[in-house]
This record gives C-alpha cells, sequence and structure tokens, in this order.
C-alpha cells in the first residue's frame, strides 16, 4: 500500500552531516557498556563449565563465600522458579534463563553454571577458583548433521515444538516447509539440473565491544541497569521475568554500543549482574572478557544444504528445492525457516520448494546475526546457480536478470511482492565498470544476489519542542550505525528547522514507551517513521498555534519550511511564522509543544542487493585475496547516504571473513579451540581493498520517506559471490565454508571442492 | 602482595596510582584514572582497541603492566584535540563517517596518529599495515583509510 | 604475584634461582601478559629486566656481527636501517609478528623463550646462525638458538638462567637471508609454517647454507637436508625441487585450528623455495 503522501523532494534528508555523537565518539567521551561506575561497586565474574555437555551433580561455593573480598555468589537457584519451560520458542524466557545460568546440566563448553562479586575485578576471578563444581561428564555432540541421526546424544527432550514431523530426533526443534508449484514436474522441464551440498561453518558477530554492564537491584524489587544493548526494552522485560521482578520497576539505559550486528538483542550477563546485586545489596559491574564473548555469546548457526535446481538453457529456471539444516546451540531458535524463506527470494519462480530444519547441538546459544540465516542459504543456491552459468555457457548476470523477482512477483516463501528494487540492483551490476574490467591470471570473478524480509517492529518516538525554537527527539532504539543522525535529518526534514538544532536521545526504558530492539534492518524504517510522524504531530500543534493567533481555522494553515503560513489567499494574509516565533511564547499560549508517536508499523518493504567480487588465489598455497568489491544495493531512499554506504562496506567486510577465514572449530573434547581475535579471523585493515558502493532507490512504499531498511541484506550476497569467484579463480567449486587455505589447496590438489 | 606506587605522566599531567602487579596499563588507566576513552576489546594485543603510546612509542596497553608505567610518558585518546580544536585526525574521522559504533575508534586514532607522525605520506597499503593490529567490525576500513590518507594529504600541505 | 625489576642480569638470575615457584622475566611482554591473563600461568615471580642497562641498545661488534640487547624491540629494529640491510630476513621476521602495537614492545628473546614452533623470528635466527648469551647463577654460556627451544613451551634454560643478550654473526661478503611465513590473512596471524634460509655465494654457486622451518615440528627445525639441496648449486630448478622436497621430508608436523599435516608438509616446500629465490637475490645484491 503506497503511502499518498510520499515524498520525493528533500531539503535535509540525502545530505552528509557530521553525527551528532561524532565529538563524543573521536574524543574518548562516548560512554559505552564498560565505561560506567557506580559509588560502593563490586566487580562480578562468572563461572563456566569446561564440558560440552555435563550433569551438575553439585556445586560448593562455601570457600568462596567465606572470603572476605566476595560479597555474593549466584548460582540458578538465586534465579525465579516461576519461569516455564515450553517447547520450541514459546518458553523463549526459559531458554534464556537456561543459557545465562545452568539448571541441571551443563549444555556447552564456556555455559555460566556460578557467579561471584568480589570488591575487585581480580578479586572476582581469583575467587571462581574457589568454587567447586562435580560433574558427571555426558557425550556431546556439536555437528549438525550428527545431532539430527538415530544415536546422537539428547540435549533437552520435550524441546521440539508442533511443527516437527514425527520421527525425527529430538534434537531437531522446530520444521518449516514452504513453496509452490510443482517441482518434481519443474525439474523434468530443465535441460540440465545440478543437484549438490553445502556446509557453512557458525561465525561470531565479533563486535569489538565485549558484553558489559552495571546493575543495581535492591530488595525492594526496584532496579537499575546500564548495559550495551541492542534493545533495552527486551533487556528490561527478560531481565525482570528471570529475576522475579515487576518490569516497570526495572529501569535500563542502554550504553553507547560498540557493535551488535544481533549479537546485543537478549541478555547473558545482566541478570547474574542483578542477582548478585540483590544478594550483596550493592551495585556490580559484569564485563565480559573476549574468551567469554566467543564462548558464551550467540554466534549465528552452522549450516548444511542440498540444494537442487533445474534450468533450461536459456537460463529459465524450471524449479528449485532446497533443505536446510541449520545448528543453533543447545536451544532453540536456529533460523532455519528464514534460511529456507530467503534462499529462493530473489527469484520468480514456478516452481519452488524449500524445507527447513532446527536442530540443537551442544554449542552456545545462537543469536541473530544481521540477517540471521539468509546468508548460508544464498551461499548454496547461489553456487547451484554459478555453477549452472558456467555448465550451459550462460552469463550469470543475466540470467539473473531473466529470473529476477520483480513488483507482483509471487515469492518463494509465499505473499506478493510490491515495488521491489532486484532488477536495478543487477542493471546497475552490469552497467557497472567492475562487470566489465579485465581480470588477471588467476583471478576470478563472481557475482550474487541476496534478499532480506527487514521488520518494523514496536516502536514509540516523543518530541518535544524548547522555547528557542530547538527540539529534543526521544527514540527508543539503540545507535548502532549512526541513526542518531538519520533521525535529526527526517526530523529536520518536517520541522523544517536546521538538523543541527535538533538533539537526537536514545531514551532509557523510563522516558519513553516500550521499543523493539535495534534489529531487522529497522531503526532507520520503524523509528524513522515514528520519529516523522511525531514530528508531524508537532507541527499539528504548531499550525493550531498559528491559526488561534492568526484567528483562522487550523486547516487554513499550513506548514512550509519551518513556519506557518497561510494555506492560500482564501486564508488571509500574514506573514509565514516561524517555528521559534511559535515555541517561544508556547507556555502562554497553550502550553509546552511535544509530539509523539506509537506504533508496529508493517511496511518495512523487502531488500535485495547484488555483488559483484574479484578473488586471487595463490595455486601453491590455496591463498585468497580479495582485490575488487562491489556492492549494489536498494536503500528505498538513503537518509545519510554515508552511513548507508557504510552499511553496505560493513557487511561485505563481515561475508569476506565468514567466506574466507571465520569459523568455530571445535575440539573431539566438544570444547572451543579459537575463543580469541587470535584464531577467530576477522579481517583486518590490510586483507580488505577499498569497498565500492551503488545505493539504488527504489522507494518502500511502506515509509513517508522510502526508506527500506539497509543493515542486513549486504551480508547476504558476500558468502556466494566470494564462492564463485574463488571457485572460477581455482577451477573447483568450493561447496564448504569457510574457504581457509588449507581446504582450497586440498581442493586444488584433488581437483573437487 | 601489597600493591605498588606508579608515578607517571598521562596526556601532559602527573599522576600517581597504587596497583596490583597483575593489572595492566590499561585497567590503570580506566578504573584509576578514570580515562575510559582506551577500550579493553581482547586482552590479548589482537584488537588495538586499547592503543596508546608510551614514550612515544604506539603499544596495546592491555599487553602492558600498570606498574611498567612507572616514569613514562603516556598519551591516549583523551590527550588528542588541543582545547577546543580537535585533532585533524579526529574532525576528519567525524566528516567522512569512519566510524560506526565508535568502539574502535579511539585506538584507530591513537595509530593513525602515530603513523603520521612517523610516516606523513603513507601509501594506502603502508596505512593498512599500520592499521593491521586495530580491528574494526562495522566500517569495512574503507572510510578509516580514506579518513586517515586525506588527513595525511591536508596536513603535509599545512605544513 | 611479585613483581620484581633487578638492575643487572646477575640479580635477575639470583632472584629466579632463589624460588621455587613459576617465574618469568618480563621484556616486551606480549606472550607473558596473554598468559597471566588468561589465566594460563600465572607466574609467582616476574622479573622484569628492562631496567638493567643496555637492554635496550643495538651494538655492533669488534668482529662485524651485532650484539642485541634482549629487550629491543622489533620496532627498534625495523627502524636501525644497517642491522636490516645485512639481515634483512631476521629483521623482517621479526617484524611479521602482530600488530604495529606488538612491535612496539615485542623481542627477539621473548619470541624465543616463548617456545613456539610457529615463532616467526626463531627460523630466521636459526639460519642466520644467531647464537645467545645466558646468564646463569655460576657462569654465562653461549648456546645457539637452535638448542633453546625443547618443546612447545618449553626450552633448555635452567632454573635461574637469563638471556642476557642476542648475537647475530658479521653477515660478511655475498651472503643474503630471508624469512617468508604463510599465514590466512596479511597480517595478524600465527604462522601456520615459516621458512628461513640464510646462504652465501661464489659467483654462483651457493657455498654456504642453513634454511630453518617453523610450526612443522614441536620445536623450529634446522633441515641439513635443505641446506645440501642447495649448497654447490646456481639455485636452479633441480635444486629448488631438491629444496622443496627435503622441506617437506623434513616436515614432522601436527592437524590443529591453524592447518593441516597435509597443508604443512606441502607450503613447507613451497616457502623454502621462494625463500631460498629471496635470499639468493640478496647475496647477489639484486634485492633488497
Amino acid at each position: 500500500m503506497a503511502l499518498d503522501d510520499q515524498k520525493s523532494v528533500f531539503k535535509f534528508v540525502g545530505t552528509r552531516p557530521d553525527r551528532p555523537d561524532g565529538l563524543d565518539k573521536v574524543t574518548g567521551r562516548a560512554k559505552f557498556g564498560a565505561d560506567a561506575y557506580a559509588a560502593g561497586m563490586l566487580h562480578g565474574a562468572i563461572l563456566r563449565s569446561p564440558h560440552a555437555h555435563a550433569r551438575i551433580v553439585k556445586i560448593d561455593a562455601s570457600k568462596a563465600e567465606a572470603h572476605p573480598d566476595v560479597k555474593a555468589v549466584v548460582t540458578r537457584a538465586d534465579f525465579s522458579d516461576k519461569v516455564e519451560f515450553k517447547p520450541g520458542l514459546a518458553g523463549e524466557f526459559w531458554n534464556v534463563l537456561e543459557n545465562v545460568m545452568a539448571g541441571e546440566k551443563a549444555l556447552y563448553d564456556g555455559h555460566a553454571v556460578a557467579a561471584v562479586a568480589a570488591t575487585s575485578a581480580l578479586a572476582a576471578r581469583d575467587a571462581l577458583k574457589l568454587i567447586e563444581v562435580e560433574y558427571e561428564v555426558l557425550p556431546h555432540v556439536t555437528d549438525v548433521d550428527k545431532a539430527m541421526v538415530a544415536d546422537a546424544p539428547v540435549i533437552r527432550e520435550g524441546a521440539s515444538d508442533y511443527s516437527v514431523p514425527e520421527g525425527l530426533h529430538p534434537n531437531v526443534v522446530r520444521y518449516h516447509e514452504s513453496g509452490h508449484g510443482d517441482v518434481e514436474a519443474g525439474f523434468g522441464e530443465a535441460d540440465l539440473v545440478i543437484e549438490d551440498s553445502f556446509t557453512t561453518e557458525a561465525t561470531h558477530q565479533g563486535y569489538i565491544e565485549p558484553h558489559a554492564c552495571l546493575a543495581s537491584l535492591g530488595g525492594d524489587g526496584k532496579g537499575e541497569l546500564w548495559c550495551t544493548t541492542q534493545g533495552h526494552w527486551i533487556a528490561q522485560k527478560t531481565c525482570a521475568a528471570l529475576l522475579g521482578i515487576e518490569t516497570a520497576q526495572l529501569r535500563v539505559t542502554a550504553s553507547e554500543i560498540g557493535g551488535g550486528f544481533g549479537g546485543k538483542t537478549t541478555v547473558f550477563i545482566e541478570p547474574v549482574a542483578l542477582a548478585l546485586s540483590r544478594k550483596a545489596n550493592r551495585p556490580v559491574k559484569i564485563v565480559m572478557s573476549r574468551s567469554e564473548v566467543f564462548r558464551a555469546t550467540g554466534p549465528t548457526s552452522s549450516a548444511s544444504m542440498d540444494i537442487k535446481i533445474g534450468m533450461k538453457k536459456d537460463g529459465t529456471i524450471t524449479a528449485a528445492e532446497g533443505i536446510f539444516r541449520l545448528q543453533g546451540g543447545a536451544f532453540p531458535g536456529a533460523p532455519g525457516d528464514m534460511t529456507a524463506m530467503c534462499a529462493f527470494a530473489p527469484y520468480d519462480l514456478t516452481n519452488v520448494r524449500q524445507v527447513g530444519y532446527d536442530v540443537m547441538a551442544n554449542r552456545p546459544k545462537q543469536a541473530a546475526y544481521r540477517a540471521p540465516g539468509a546468508p548460508m542459504g544464498a551461499f548454496a543456491v547461489e553456487s547451484v546457480l554459478d555453477e549452472l552459468c558456467n555448465q550451459l555457457g550462460l552469463d550469470p548476470l543475466d540470467v539473473r536478470l531473466k529470473n529476477a523477482a520483480h513488483d507482483g512477483s509471487k515469492a518463494s516463501y509465499g505473499p506478493t511482492y510490491d515495488q521491489i528494487g532486484l532488477v536495478k540492483t543487477l542493471e546497475e551490476a552490469k552497467a557497472h565498470p567492475h562487470y566489465s574490467a579485465p581480470l588477471k591470471p588467476g583471478q576470478g570473478r563472481g557475482i550474487s544476489c541476496g534478499f532480506w524480509f527487514n521488520h518494523g517492529g514496536e516502536t514509540s518516538v516523543s518530541l518535544a519542542l524548547s522555547g528557542d525554537g530547538s527540539a529534543q527527539l526521544m527514540v527508543g532504539t539503540p545507535d548502532i550505525g549512526g541513526s542518531r543522525a538519520s533521525m535529526a535529518l527526517m526530523a529536520a526534514e518536517v520541522l523544517g528547522i536546521p538538523y543541527e538544532n535538533i538533539r537526537v536521545t536514545v531514551a532509557d526504558t523510563a522516558t519513553l514507551g516500550y521499543n523493539d530492539v535495534s534489529h531487522g534492518s529497522r531503526v532507520t524504517y520503524a523509528s524513522g517513521l515514528a520519529t516523522i510522524k511525531a514530528a508531524k504531530h508537532a507541527v499539528e500543534k504548531l499550525c493550531e498555534r498559528a491559526a488561534t493567533k492568526w484567528g483562522i481555522p487550523v486547516d487554513a494553515v499550513k506548514w512550509e519550511d519551518g513556519c506557518a503560513v497561510p494555506s492560500g489567499p482564501n486564508a488571509g494574509d500574514f506573514d509565514p511564522l516561524p517555528l521559534a516565533d511559535i515555541t517561544a511564547n508556547m507556555g502562554a499560549t497553550g502550553g509546552p509543544i511535544s509530539g509523539h508517536f506509537e506504533a508496529t508499523p508493517e511496511g518495512a518493504g523487502v531488500s535485495f542487493g547484488t555483488h559483484i567480487v574479484d578473488a586471487e588465489v595463490d595455486p601453491e598455497t590455496g591463498k585468497t585475496a580479495i582485490t575488487r568489491y562491489t556492492v549494489i544495493q536498494d536503500a528505498g531512499k538513503a537518509i545519510h547516504p554515508a552511513y548507508v554506504e557504510g552499511q553496505y562496506q560493513g557487511g561485505a567486510a563481515q561475508g569476506i571473513g565468514w567466506a574466507l577465514n571465520e569459523e568455530y572449530i571445535y575440539g573431539e573434547d566438544g570444547r572451543l579451540q579459537n575463543s580469541i581475535f587470535l584464531d577467530y579471523r576477522i579481517p583486518v585493515a590490510s586483507d580488505l581493498p577499498m569497498i565500492d558502493t551503488v545505493i539504488v532507490e527504489v522507494p518502500n512504499p511502506g515509509h513517508p520517506f522510502g526508506v527500506r531498511g539497509v543493515g542486513e541484506t549486504g551480508i547476504v550476497p558476500p558468502l556466494a559471490a566470494i564462492a564463485n569467484a574463488v571457485s572460477n579463480a581455482a577451477g573447483v567449486r568450493m561447496r564448504d565454508l569457510p574457504m581457509s587455505p588449507p581446504r582450497i589447496l586440498a581442493a586444488l590438489k584433488s581437483g573437487d571442492g | 602482595m601489597s600493591k605498588l606506587h606508579v608515578s607517571t605522566t598521562v596526556n601532559g599531567d602527573s599522576v600517581e596510582f597504587l596497583c596490583d602487579p597483575r593489572e595492566t596499563l590499561l585497567d590503570c588507566l580506566r578504573d584509576k584514572l578514570n580515562l575510559t576513552g582506551a577500550k579493553e576489546g581482547c586482552g590479548t594485543g589482537d584488537c588495538g582497541a586499547c592503543s596508546v603510546t608510551v614514550d612515544g612509542r604506539l603499544v596495546c596497553s592491555c599487553l602492558m603492566l600498570g606498574v611498567e608505567a612507572d616514569g613514562k610518558d603516556i598519551a591516549t585518546v583523551e590527550g588528542m584535540a588541543d582545547g577546543e580544536e580537535l585533532h585533524p585526525l579526529q574532525q576528519k574521522f567525524i566528516e567522512y563517517a569512519a566510524l560506526q559504533c565508535g568502539i574502535c575508534t579511539p585506538g584507530v586514532l591513537v595509530a593513525a596518529k602515530a603513523l603520521l607522525e612517523k610516516n606523513p605520506n603513507p601509501t594506502e597499503e603502508e596505512a593498512r599495515y599500520w592499521l593491521a593490529g586495530n580491528l574494526c567490525r562495522c566500517t569495512g576500513y574503507d572510510k578509516i583509510i580514506r579518513a586517515v590518507m586525506d588527513t595525511a594529504a591536508d596536513m603535509r600541505e599545512a605544513s | 604475584m611479585d613483581y620484581h625489576s633487578p638492575a643487572s642480569f646477575t640479580e635477575a638470575s639470583a632472584l629466579a634461582a632463589a624460588t621455587t615457584g613459576v617465574t618469568r622475566f618480563l621484556a616486551g611482554g606480549t606472550d607473558v601478559l596473554v598468559q597471566l591473563r588468561s589465566e594460563m600461568v600465572t607466574p609467582d615471580l616476574l622479573i622484569d629486566i628492562k631496567k638493567i642497562d643496555g637492554v635496550s641498545d643495538i651494538t655492533r661488534t669488534g668482529d662485524g656481527g651485532w650484539t642485541l640487547g634482549v629487550a629491543v624491540t622489533g620496532a627498534e629494529m625495523s627502524e636501525h636501517g644497517e642491522l636490516g640491510r645485512e639481515w634483512p630476513g631476521i629483521v623482517e621476521a621479526m617484524d611479521l609478528i602482530g600488530s604495529t602495537q606488538i612491535q612496539g614492545r615485542a623481542t627477539l628473546t621473548g619470541n624465543l623463550c616463548n617456545g613456539s614452533p610457529a615463532a616467526d623470528s626463531v627460523p630466521a635466527m636459526i639460519a642466520a646462525g644467531v647464537t645467545v648469551t645466558v646468564t646463569g647463577p655460576d657462569a654465562e654460556r653461549i648456546v645457539p638458538v637452535e638448542d633453546i627451544p625443547t618443546g612447545p613451551g618449553k626450552t633448555s634454560l635452567a632454573r635461574g638462567e637469563v638471556i642476557s643478550a642476542v648475537n647475530i654473526p658479521p653477515r660478511g661478503q655475498n651472503g643474503g637471508d630471508a624469512y617468508l611465513r604463510f599465514i590466512p590473512r596479511t597480517e595478524m596471524d600465527i604462522a601456520v609454517v615459516g621458512c628461513g634460509v640464510s646462504l652465501r655465494l661464489d659467483g654462483d654457486n651457493v657455498t654456504e647454507a642453513r634454511v630453518s622451518l617453523g610450526a612443522v615440528a614441536p620445536t623450529v627445525l634446522l633441515v641439513e637436508d635443505c641446506a645440501s639441496a642447495i649448497i654447490g648449486t646456481a639455485l636452479d630448478d633441480a635444486a629448488l625441487d631438491a629444496l622443496a622436497a627435503a622441506a617437506s621430508a623434513a616436515c614432522n608436523p601436527i592437524d590443529d585450528k591453524r592447518g593441516t599435516i597435509a597443508f604443512r608438509t606441502e607450503v613447507a616446500g613451497v616457502l623454502a623455495r621462494r625463500a631460498a629465490k629471496i635470499a639468493y637475490a640478496r647475496a647477489k645484491g639484486e634485492q633488497a
């Protein structure tokens, strides 16, 4: 549904002003999670299981409790016993509780089993060694395929929800199947059918800021929590449930956030710090070490996938089928359904079927990571498409253009697309000099498309005008990439006052209504929409004041360029009344002027991107260098283009890491082997080329300015685009990520990936 | 063991603190001197978020003990601006949107400043290798490198 | 943990000899602090040797070699033009370790005493014939670098012994060295394979050579077969093939998170070939 008042000519939107928090962030003044201190503060530390799967027979904390520096020790018994276990995602509070503090069993290497609060960080760490835990080690499984076979250790009976068909292993906890048409008939029409299997390893979001919080909770059930989070209302709600207190009694303030990418959409240490604080009756700070971040916070899922696609000689896809098995740690939640729904979404298909499995294993609870589930599926599907093009001698961009979903296409996952930008991104890719640039020997080029749904979510925004005509805007979505700048731009556009006159604050849970997490690429869309509506709400009131002053009906006043003006010659002859002139007297003309908006916007607008990448493979060592990279993605409308480019570049860089070097490596003992940045190898500056970007703008009908979320789609195409480039450079099809040098060299030696 | 007394200079100020010998310079800067600009991203010298200079030499403050700072001259991001006037790198980072979340920014700025002091005319490759120990997960480094290169050009022109 | 910063190696040695607990010497600290922080090793006694006179000096010796103090950092080595012109392999190997920040602290001696088979500077030092001076409670001794590591994390140093200097031999005429390592990224990784080569020429022919491999066995290897494969040759293709084969044959690696046995074995040969070519070009004066 197109909004009737969608704007297309802008004064502020589309410019690139300095971000409001820029000065704080280049001077070290910005306060992140670990930068808070409180009088009388204690330091917390968490004891973690060294076993992948073990029954907790006994925890003896008496020696720690007796130590003079130790002020509190907590275990599972210190959390609410009212949180109910339910199958699948229906009992997510229980799942989170079980994750933040183990109950009967430790379920993965790094699972929290107890925690202490002591007078210093060193004292807290030392005190952990005084806690004795007796474990009965159980058989474990960390691989997704192995976790589904009959004799695999059962992580938790009863965790499977209604969606799971009979006869599957109890570790399969959710099942998804969708599609349309007749795939068998479609394969029969194909000139070439390729069926192949792919795997991806779990990767971590790799935010540079470890989880950190400062908690204070009294025996009266009133608390304060400062934490680095993508969503402080979800932290409030979850912590309250886990501690057995009322939601509104816990005030949560979001710190500046040092990266999240989905990984800070839930809680880990926050309930533990609150429990310690309640027991010690003092504020407690907990800061995770990097190793704790890797071992115990959400990586993404690992995946095992089977793809079958049929194509005619002219490049028409006749049928497509995919089976996607995603491992999400010892809890339900692996986004097998998302993987399945996104995998074929870029294409207009007559016959398509997709199946997704959510599988548990003895690994940390997966958390969202940028378009959760989508990159893996795109890797598998777009690799097969590339192979079909290679074998049929077709241009991979032409084939994608031929099959591309367009306005009105029935999506592979059900709905019919409204106005979408995929074709535009493909046309831009084809016209881009990168696509026709010559390659050097040893280099290969790959392309891939990618899709993400984008999300709306519950949103509240409030805007208050000051007497001097400046405005303060209160949003509830933590700023994870420059959103305060884009909010201020949108508010400036509506109010008609300069960008610099607007101060945007990420409000705490006590000062604004509920806001969903900064996820799903929803912030610029949903908080932006709410900002526009809140500003319009304020403008209505400004027009009312002008109407009263002029003695004309309010519908005879319109808002133009920061001033109330008569709506036409019949409305009367009055000079434009600037905003500051109205606010200067607002106390005497009816009181303070504010605008607000609360809703759950539903028109997020899906997003597509196309990436072009060149890779060079050293045939003697299997080492890959990314030599050129271009991102083309539909933003709907880029509010602050520099930060849109930044999202594109960041998504590509994370995808490069995932494709080439990043992975969770488990030993035979089920312990994570690479829980530091030395061996969890994210791209460094010297690994990457400049990353070119093309912002396509096909307006989203569901947003007043046409915005589509841009944060997530950018990580969907890279895995496949790079795999296609590497496979074309090496002359062997790479089917398993990461494409580490040993893997590529082995493929080169055997002639098969 | 009782705590050790350390006298040192941070951003030109004489400071003193008591520390456990196990505490790092980063712990001391943050928890004893309230200079929280340097961040702990890893604690193992792999991310560079804690970058400071010690007697002009770029180091990870997580890989140096607080007690080793005795008698040294430490510079952190908090000392980069001259009063109200930002260092050209700080200015350019804002202008170029060379930060997204901003957690790596203090370390990147301290490291980039050290680069330009040593090599006012770095190639892109030199800048990328110099900054390889400063992990950034948000930006893909593109805008960071552009900001560093263009600041270098501006500073060469101005000098 | 007790912290001491003695004024002499004799005092440092005496402190170490007098304790029964876990002792670590602190130079750059880039390994010691990581172990301390992760609680892999919490020493009872930490002896900071940076307050000892001369530990940061790079000194020309009477015979034309070099003595490096044990606290000389990688950055100081890289900035010392002359040392790098004579022994580019050693200086580059040291420079490959970690980031710019790590270079500001890390030392050759620390890299050696950490006992890692993947230590980048160690194959380069072994190839170059570097020795270290070891100060003990009773005496001082000179030890070839290859005799210091005895296994992962282990050295031949006795309790109370501390390395007090690094001795680099004179480069002499027509010599060249090189070190190459394989890592999956471009920076910041631990070597999956490393190879140091030092050689001397008479005209086009190799007359002396030492080849050392890292990360392919429990300790860094000095591979005689690699040296004999190229001595007496002009480093033609046949010699390079023989060198690569000898390097691969010398490998006794493990499968681990950084690489596989097959990969390390194969790439050891590749790196030996590439490093030898660089060392050869340097010996001929054709490459810096």
